[in-house]
């Protein structure tokens, strides 16, 4: 009886995470959506409190509480620019909690009969592995957008081979926890490897790659609860584990393809080195780069009807979105449309601009996807590029022989007047100077992402 | 090898209806998708319960209490972020 009321209890939350999730395809519900979620993993955790094995309170009771109040300090301090390095983090706590139920399971409650061994096995060797790969690489994710590491590749030479050996030597590992008599102890072998391999894995992803990262390891979190259903039979853990690592996976998909490249090209593709037929920033800038202060920006709203703003990382490093935001307002009480253009992969984690300008109080309706407001530029009068750059990048259209070429782009070029505030005509992560910068219709304001939104702000009410 | 397959079952179908609903999510609203999809997978805490919970050795304990607080931090803290992410999402006007 006790079984049917906790394996019940687990349909429903699993019903529940479903239904949350469906909650979160519109803003409209997703706040209710979230809730049903949290609702299904409330009552999961309350039925799994009854279970009789559960003899010692003190550690059950003690590890909820620690564990409750550092999360919610967490999640309540957090500023919305960091909110990158916390999803990584708590990321890598989910695979770290799968690896460690997968391995006490695997040493204290005695190994079942013969004919489950294999799964039982298997299955805590694939959540030792992932799991263990999720949390280093979160880890080092989370340093890198920290900053306590440079956000830069780091890779030394064989890296690449060293992974492939070491993945290999892992996973061979894994299958031979099947075999041996003492898995209890192969197990943390699998674990120790798949640590390192989740170190080497991500530091030599560079920052602007870090979108694609944080959705993968997303996916593995997911992947490793799964993994864990599998030790403990458990099918909660299975359909709350594979949604996540859909869910994971596709935006990994997604971003992927806003950067014109493979997985594998992110995950193992060091940047070759620059080609012959590259332009140097000299040959592309020299002499045709124009600068305007706010000021002689402001003039160019003056008739103006339809302005864009495209924010970038260098908007969240600024902490530009407020700036960013009451400029738009001011420009709206003058009767001038105004739109967000919001390229997937701007920011460190997918919709990380969304989240921001949303803490400003833009209405979501403002944000438009690339697709939907690439053809409205021809008629956008001033396009204002804050803190973005190779997303922006004409090369990807036009030259072939580049590192961006084929990554779909915004096509700001196309707008009537384009002003990029930006401190420096230094290349983006790609390393690639931007003809943008040269063109006739485009005007630089150097300087911070903020500090000129608000010189922008007082020079339009000045000239009002 | 029958529970396997049943739990194998499960795991594919899960997959699939994971693919069909989130596939629909728009892309304003993938960083609370990612941090509430991240509390959900959280749900390793009930494995960690029962695995700390039950009377065996010193280690497993301490093994099992600190997957406790690791799957504890991601699911309150996943669901309160969340929470405060999509509360900021508002409609114009």
């Amino acid at each position: 009886m006790q079984n049917v009321l906790i394996n019940g209890t687990y349909l429903l939350a699993s019903v529940l995470f479903i239904l949350g999730l469906k909650g979160l395809t519109h803003p409209r519900t997703a706040v209710r959506g979230n809730l049903l979620g949290a609702l299904g993993m409330f009552l999961a955790v309350i039925v799994t409190l009854l279970d009789q094995r559960i003899v010692d309170w003190t550690v059950v009771l003690a590890g909820l509480l620690v564990g409750t109040a550092v999360g919610t300090v967490l999640a309540v301090r957090i500023q919305m620019t960091a909110m990158p390095q916390l999803v990584a983090l708590f990321n890598g706590l989910g695979g770290a909690a799968s690896a460690l139920v997968a391995g006490t399971a695997l040493m204290g409650a005695g190994l079942p009969d013969r004919e489950l061994m294999f799964q039982y096995t298997a299955a805590s060797a694939a959540a030792g592995l992932i799991g263990a790969v999720t949390f280093w690489g979160s880890l080092v994710a989370f340093a890198k957008l920290q900053e306590l590491v440079s956000e830069k590749p780091m890779a030394f030479p064989g890296q690449q081979v060293f992974n492939a050996i070491l993945a290999a030597v892992s996973l061979g590992l894994g299958v031979w926890l099947m075999f041996t008599p003492d898995p209890g102890l192969w197990y943390w072998g699998v674990v120790i490897l798949a640590s390192i391999l989740g170190v080497s894995l991500v530091t030599p992803i560079g920052g602007a790659d870090m979108p694609v990262v944080i959705a993968l390891l997303n996916s593995y979190s997911g992947l490793a609860a799964a993994a864990t259903g599998f030790v403990l039979m458990n099918n909660v853990l299975i359909i709350a584990g594979s949604l996540v690592g859909a869910s994971g996976l596709i935006l990994t998909q997604i971003m992927c393809h806003a950067m014109n490249r493979s997985l594998p090209a992110v995950l193992f593709g060091v940047a070759g080195p620059p080609s012959d037929k590259q332009m140097t920033a000299d040959q592309v800038y020299g002499g045709k780069v124009k600068s305007a202060s706010p000021d002689e920006v402001a003039m160019l709203f003056e008739g103006a009807r339809r302005v864009v703003i495209v924010p970038g990382y260098g908007m969240a490093v600024a902490q530009a979105q407020h700036a960013v935001a009451e400029l738009a307002e001011l420009l709206e009480s003058r009767d001038i449309e105004v739109e967000y253009a919001i390229h997937p992969v701007a920011g460190r984690m997918p919709g990380h601009m969304n989240v921001l300008l949303a803490e400003a109080d833009v209405p979501y309706e403002k944000l438009k996807d690339m697709d939907d407001i690439n053809p409205t530029f021809e008629e956008t009068d001033v396009v204002i590029v804050n803190g973005s750059n190779d997303i922006v990048n004409p090369l990807a259209r036009t030259d072939t022989q580049s590192l961006l070429a084929g990554m779909p782009i915004l096509d700001v070029d196309k707008a009537k007047t384009v002003v990029v505030v930006k401190r420096s005509l230094s290349p983006g992560f790609a390393g690639v100077p931007n003809p943008l910068f040269a063109a006739p219709n485009c005007l630089m304001m150097f300087g911070d992402g903020k500090k000129m939104m608000l010189e922008l702000i007082s020079a339009l009410k000045a000239a009002a | 090898m029958e529970i396997f397959l049943t739990g194998l079952t499960i795991f594919v179908l899960a997959i699939f209806a994971g693919f069909e609903i989130i596939t629909k999510i728009p892309p304003t609203l993938h960083t609370p998708l990612m941090s509430g999809a991240n509390a959900i997978s959280g749900i390793t805490l009930v494995g960690a319960l029962v695995a700390a919970g039950a009377e065996q050795n010193l280690l497993t304990t301490v093994l099992g209490f600190s997957a406790i607080v690791c799957a504890t931090i991601n699911v309150v803290g996943g669901f309160l972020v969340t929470n405060r992410m999509l509360a900021m999402f508002k409609k114009k006007g």
